[in-house]
């Protein structure tokens, strides 16, 4: 059994910082990661790519490349480092410390620690479009994670589809790196300068976001790949993979050849470590996602148990940066460490750039809202990819007398498979909301129980310290 | 299909799919390794047989659930190929320990 002050679970931005800081306080802090270096997905494989394939930061961009000094940051703190391992039970027992079981190397671990910080950020929004399910079709951040850390690019034609900041990103880190897309579909509805311009005043504040965005826009009008725009109707043909993707852009039929397929309409929190210890979650409409609701000391709703970073609420690597600084330092000064030298003053500082990255958001939301689409879902189209669980089934549920998400999952075994709900969960509240004409918040999500990762048997069977 | 860009450090790892000899480059996933080498599904599904292929690559669809060194249920995106390894395709829903099953299904 291992003893400590702050369990953090999570190595990007957000947890990183926060590892740095609560060791600076000097609290005794362990960072537990499932992959096996640290900088999160932002800056996956990051030293790996400074020391073994420095060309191509070189188009992955300035921003991926500061992540290095982020992991030499966080790998000199002192902070105890479990990479490769898995949190598959968190507990919030009455009394005394959390524990976490974590499955790392072979052996399942039990951590007691007197504070969590959970720093497991964000996931693609799941979009599911017909064909969606076919070999062929990914995320958008799953293509780029293949090239962050393998170097690896799908063949022509590649086509892009979805709306937002990553896809940008994305495409224009292709082009740069030689890559050709045969097209990029945008699902952004019409309008949207005019939708972010009252926000505009406001997120001037992020300017350095905003110069960016502006920057990443204008290379992907000058790349000369070919853009459609006001996609909507999506849809991914083809029998053993995807071969062609249909849509309609300013409500014109495209038909378009592809044999890699990626989407990706923006990020929401990842739910399954803040909805498995409880956690109190609220909707966000502008977002359409659950958010867990924190302190602005970024404490959750169960004591003791805080959340940094895009988990919280989606705000981009700086933002979590700051409210991973934030966290641990009350944090430190909640269990009494020894050395917090103006805590407060450094408090103050990560509160008001935190403002200053926030700001944006608004603007971002306005301008890239997500699918609006969703929640009308019927037909045939697979809602939940584990089970094979269509819309028309998620609606009949309704019709069977399902008030929310864990009726509907007895009736139709939807969120029952491996991902246990990650890829469904957000899509089935929004039916059933829609289907009920209520709120999501009145409609909740699936309750999360252990093991939240496939843990083998003899990680069980060597389940350390349990006696 | 994936292809890769000029890697001249790159270390090849040698493992087995299904048998079969492929090469990957050291630090792939085994779900990268398998994408690279021109594998297009790596697991069908335990209700209807299709052919899945991994869609996220950071271990949340779990689309890349695979047996490798005979553990099923692997997540292929979270763990790094190695040499030697006997990876095999998931055909349907093998072995996970009953009540675990149950359980993390409820
Ligand atoms: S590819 Fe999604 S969990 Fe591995």
């Amino acid at each position: 059994m291992t003893r400590i002050d702050l369990a953090i679970i999570g190595a990007g931005p957000a947890g990183m910082e926060a590892a740095a800081t609560a060791r600076e306080t000097g609290l005794s802090v362990l960072l537990i990661d499932e992959q096996p270096e640290p900088g999160g997905q932002i800056w996956r494989a990051i030293e790996c790519n400074v020391s073994e394939r420095p060309d191509n930061l070189v188009f992955l961009g300035p921003d991926y490349a500061a992540g290095a000094a982020r992991a030499e940051r966080f790998r000199a703190s002192g902070a105890n480092y479990w990479p490769s391992a898995m949190v598959w039970h968190l507990d919030n027992p009455e009394t005394g410390d959390k524990t976490a079981l974590v499955a790392w190397d072979g052996v399942t671990r039990q951590v007691q620690a007197r504070s969590v910080l959970l720093a497991t950020g964000a996931m693609e929004r799941p979009v599911p479009i017909p064909g969606w399910t076919l070999p062929g079709v990914m995320s958008i951040g799953a293509a780029q994670t293949m090239l962050k850390s393998s170097g690896l690019y799908p063949e022509a034609p590649l086509v892009l589809a979805g709306s937002g900041p990553l896809l940008l990103l994305f495409a224009v880190q292709c082009h740069a790196a030689g890559i050709p897309i045969s097209a990029v579909l945008d699902t952004t509805p019409a309008g949207a300068m005019t939708r972010g311009l009252p926000h505009l005043p406001k997120a001037l504040l992020g300017w350095r976001t905003l110069l960016k965005g502006r920057r990443l826009m204008q290379a992907l009008a000058s790349s000369g790949i070919p853009v459609y725009r006001h996609v909507r109707n999506l849809e991914a043909l083809g029998a053993d993979s995807v071969e062609r993707v249909r849509c309609t852009s300013d409500g014109q039929t495209v038909e378009i050849e592809a044999t890699t397929l990626l989407l990706h309409e923006g990020v929401v929190p990842n739910p399954q470590l803040t909805r498995l210890i409880g956690c109190e979650h609220r909707w966000n409409a502008a977002q359409r996602c659950f958010h867990p609701m924190l302190s602005d000391r970024g404490e959750t709703s169960v004591p003791g148990v805080f959340v940094a970073g895009d988990g919280g609420g989606i705000g981009g690597a700086p933002a979590a940066e700051n409210t991973g600084r934030i966290a641990a330092l009350e944090i430190a000064e909640e269990l009494g460490a020894v050395n917090r030298p103006s805590g407060d003053i450094e408090i103050v500082k990560a509160r008001d750039n935190l403002r200053a990255q926030m700001a944006v958001r608004p603007l971002l939301d306005a301008m890239y809202p997500p699918p609006d689409w969703i929640g009308k879902l019927d037909g045939d189209v697979l809602v939940c990819r584990c089970e094979e669980v269509s819309a028309r089934a998620v609606r009949g549920a309704v019709a069977d007398g399902a008030p929310g998400p864990n009726q509907a999952k007895a009736f139709l075994r939807a969120g029952m498979g491996p991902c246990q709900g990650r890829m469904c969960g957000l899509t089935v509240t929004e039916i059933l909301a829609d289907a009920h004409g209520k709120e999501p918040d009145a409609i909740g999500y699936y309750r999360i129980r252990p093991p939240i990762k496939p843990v083998t048997v003899g990680e069980l069977a060597a389940l350390d310290g349990a006696d | 299909m994936f292809r890769r860009l000029p890697d001249p450090r790159a270390r090849a790892v040698h493992f087995t799919f299904d048998g079969e000899a492929l090469t990957a480059n050291s630090g792939d996933s085994v779900a990268a390794a398998l994408l690279g080498a021109g594998i297009e599904h790596s697991r069908t599904t335990p209700k209807s047989g299709t052919a899945r292929a991994p869609y996220c690559m950071m271990g949340v669809c779990f689309e890349c659930l695979i047996e490798i060194d005979g553990v099923a249920n692997r997540q292929g995106c979270l763990v790094e190929v190695r040499d030697g390894m006997a990876v095999r395709r998931q055909q349907g829903a093998p072995g996970l320990p009953e009540d675990l099953a149950d359980e993390g299904g409820q």
